[in-house]
């Protein structure tokens, strides 16, 4: 098990080299990275002044080194756009997408892994067609235009909700989310709902046909028993797998639904830096989400191996 | 009767159950399909959006881009203020809605083609060096491949297309290269094991080469698999690039496509909601076909699921 943890980390910690190597050289991408960044009718002195300021008349290699070991500090540079250091802005604005992100995990994991049980253990049944609808519907329906169909009817039409921003009601020092969450978090949650849905509905299908769980038949167990004890303990082995990987997904997903929300979280920001050609933001949101994503692979990787015995006791 | 009643029924072990050559294996697919309500339904829908983006200059009763701005805005043919001329209404600068989602099938379903093309080529070549060669290859490849697809896939293709700037072929690119991992991984996958299955072993034992295997063996397995991930995939770039045209990342706000209409649509949400709501429509029937026509094929095709079901 130490092994696989090892190995684990260190595979995670070149995944983020790399990740560094990809964010400072995509900018290079079009051959003038201070060319991307000042508005079509700055005058040639001004773009020499920028890429003076900046450090982008030095040889690649040189600014390859000195953006490394800046960015393993935390430091990315100052935003063109809010003269304030990236990761500071970045933090600010991690609390509404964490916010955001968990109460659409908790909608799709309250709807979908309870359907998919129903449906994989009813095949045929009308919880089954229900699991397979909901499956169909969260990778069809595209998350930005439910977000607009959501504002138009139940914040427009009818009044429900608050059609954008983020409210958090204050409680011992807490903020708590409030109704104004209802919305992005059902319309970012729906795609995780299906997947969940699906991925619940097949491991049950196929757990069912177990060799162990017929021998648990045949040993004349209650059905409530071998569902409880045989059937759900081994499905939710790879679940955790699943929701570390989409929970990921949320965090780093949200792009279209904090836009259209104006939702003041990581994704929103990203929407307006591009926007504004900030790119020493464009690149620390992506290396921050990448972290993220990486760490939270890894900690769903670990729970993994510790809850399957057949990686806990291997290699 | 759905999918696993007739895979139940069928053994639906294509390779054993059907003796002969590719055509009969090709029959005897289509029975299945025709069987199946679901995939058909989902296939039928496929091919009305491909007709829809063949035929766009014959289908569409307007120019897509001809403006005119004393009929604009006006509501789709059924509500009350609607009129026939428009049957899906004109947007904000008074250009048929109808034509633009016609003529928008065409960019969707171009940059989903050749994504899906560039991405499948090159992914399957180098899923193949990768399990044919194994060892050391094998691990330094996949191990890029794993790297690539662990990371934040949006944030990532948002930041490659704001560098590159708008254009349809930016747009392919950005797709094709991608979701290169994706097919290098699956094909990887089959490529191992197919090397240890049965027939590869005998062929092997009577002396066939290596380019042989490849060839007959290897290559017509992987066909299967790589259609039903190839599916998705472009159902899956279909979506990405409709949420990019949203960003104002994809093709030049000029062309007619249903991100770049959603994106103006979401301006007058409030007061002209049907300039928003159709392009979506349209994006929701495509992914919706082409998501019942992969789920049946691989439900049909996918090994792993023809050994559980057996």
């Amino acid at each position: 098990m130490q092994r696989y943890i090892l190995s684990r980390l260190i595979q995670s910690f070149i995944m983020l080299v790399g990740v560094l190597f990809i964010v400072f050289f995509m900018l290079q991408l079009t051959g003038d990275p201070v060319a991307l960044m000042v508005s079509r009718n700055a005058s040639p002195e001004q773009v020499e002044e920028l890429r003076e300021e900046l450090g982008f008349n030095r040889p690649v290699m040189v600014q390859f080194a000195d953006f490394v070991s800046k960015a393993v500090r935390g430091d990315f540079g100052m935003s063109l756009r809010h003269h304030q250091p990236a990761m500071e802005l970045i933090l600010e604005r991690l609390p509404a997408t964490v916010e955001l992100a968990s109460m659409a995990l908790l909608f799709a994991m309250v709807v979908g892994i309870p359907l998919g049980l129903l449906g994989g253990s009813n095949p045929g049944s009308i919880w089954d067609t229900l699991a397979r609808g909901a499956g169909l519907i969260g990778q069809t329906i595209p998350n930005f235009w439910l977000a607009l169909i959501l504002i138009m009817v139940f914040a427009v039409g009818l009044g429900w909700f608050p059609s954008f921003g983020r409210e958090t009601r204050q409680f011992m020092g807490l903020a708590l989310p409030t109704k104004s969450v209802i919305l992005p978090a059902f319309a970012l949650g729906l795609f995780t709902m299906g997947q969940l849905v699906r991925f619940t509905r097949s491991a049950v299908l196929e757990i069912k046909n177990e060799d162990f769980v017929r021998t648990a038949y045949s040993k004349g167990l209650a059905d409530r028993r071998i569902y409880i004890k045989h059937i759900l303990r081994n499905a939710a082995i790879p679940l955790i797998s699943i929701l570390g990987v989409q929970f990921g997904y949320l965090l780093s997903g949200s792009i279209y639904i904090e836009t259209i929300f104006s939702w003041p979280g990581l994704g929103n920001l990203l929407a307006e830096s591009i926007g504004n050609r900030d790119f020493a933001l464009v690149q620390a949101i992506a290396f921050f989400t990448s972290l993220v994503v990486v760490s939270l692979n890894l900690t769903a990787d670990i729970a993994y191996g510790m809850a399957d015995p057949r990686i806990r006791y291997g290699e | 009767m759905d999918n696993e009643a007739i895979i139940k029924s069928t053994g639906s072990r294509i390779d054993e159950e059907v003796e002969g050559g590719i055509w009969s294996k090709f029959v005897y697919v289509w029975r299945l399909l025709y069987r199946d309500k679901a995939g058909m339904l989902g296939l039928a829908m496929f091919l009305i959006v491909v007709a829809t983006a063949v035929f766009s200059p014959v289908l569409s009763p307007y120019d897509p881009l001809k403006q005119d701005l004393m009929a604009a805005k006006q509501p789709p043919a059924w509500s009350e203020k609607g009129t026939m001329a428009h049957i899906l209404g004109t947007d904000n600068l008074g250009r048929d809605m109808l034509s633009r989602i016609i003529y928008g099938s065409r960019v969707s379903l171009t940059v989903g083609f050749f994504g899906v093309l560039i991405a499948c080529s090159l992914g399957m070549t180098i899923g193949l060096i990768s399990g044919y060669i194994g060892g050391r290859v094998d691990s330094f490849i996949m191990g890029g491949v794993n790297m690539i697809l662990a990371l934040p896939y949006l944030v990532f293709v948002v930041f490659i297309a704001s560098i590159l700037g708008r254009s349809l072929f930016n747009v392919i690119l950005i797709f094709g290269f991608t979701n290169i991992p994706i097919f290098a991984r699956i094909t990887r996958g089959e490529v191992l094991r197919l090397r240890e299955s049965g027939f590869v072993e005998s062929a092997l034992s009577i002396g066939a080469t290596r380019t042989r295997i490849l060839y007959s063996h290897i290559l017509p397995n992987l066909l299967g698999p790589l259609i039903t991930i190839a599916t998705f995939e472009m159902s899956g770039m279909i979506f990405y690039e409709a949420g990019l045209g949203f960003l104002g990342l994809s093709v030049p706000p000029s062309t007619p496509s249903w991100g770049n209409m959603l994106a103006s649509g979401r301006q007058y949400l409030t007061i002209y909601p049907w300039i928003a709501t159709f392009p979506g429509l349209a994006i929701v029937f495509t992914g919706l076909g082409m998501n019942l026509f992969g789920d049946w094929l691989r439900d049909v095709l996918d090994p792993r699921l023809r050994r559980t079901k057996r």
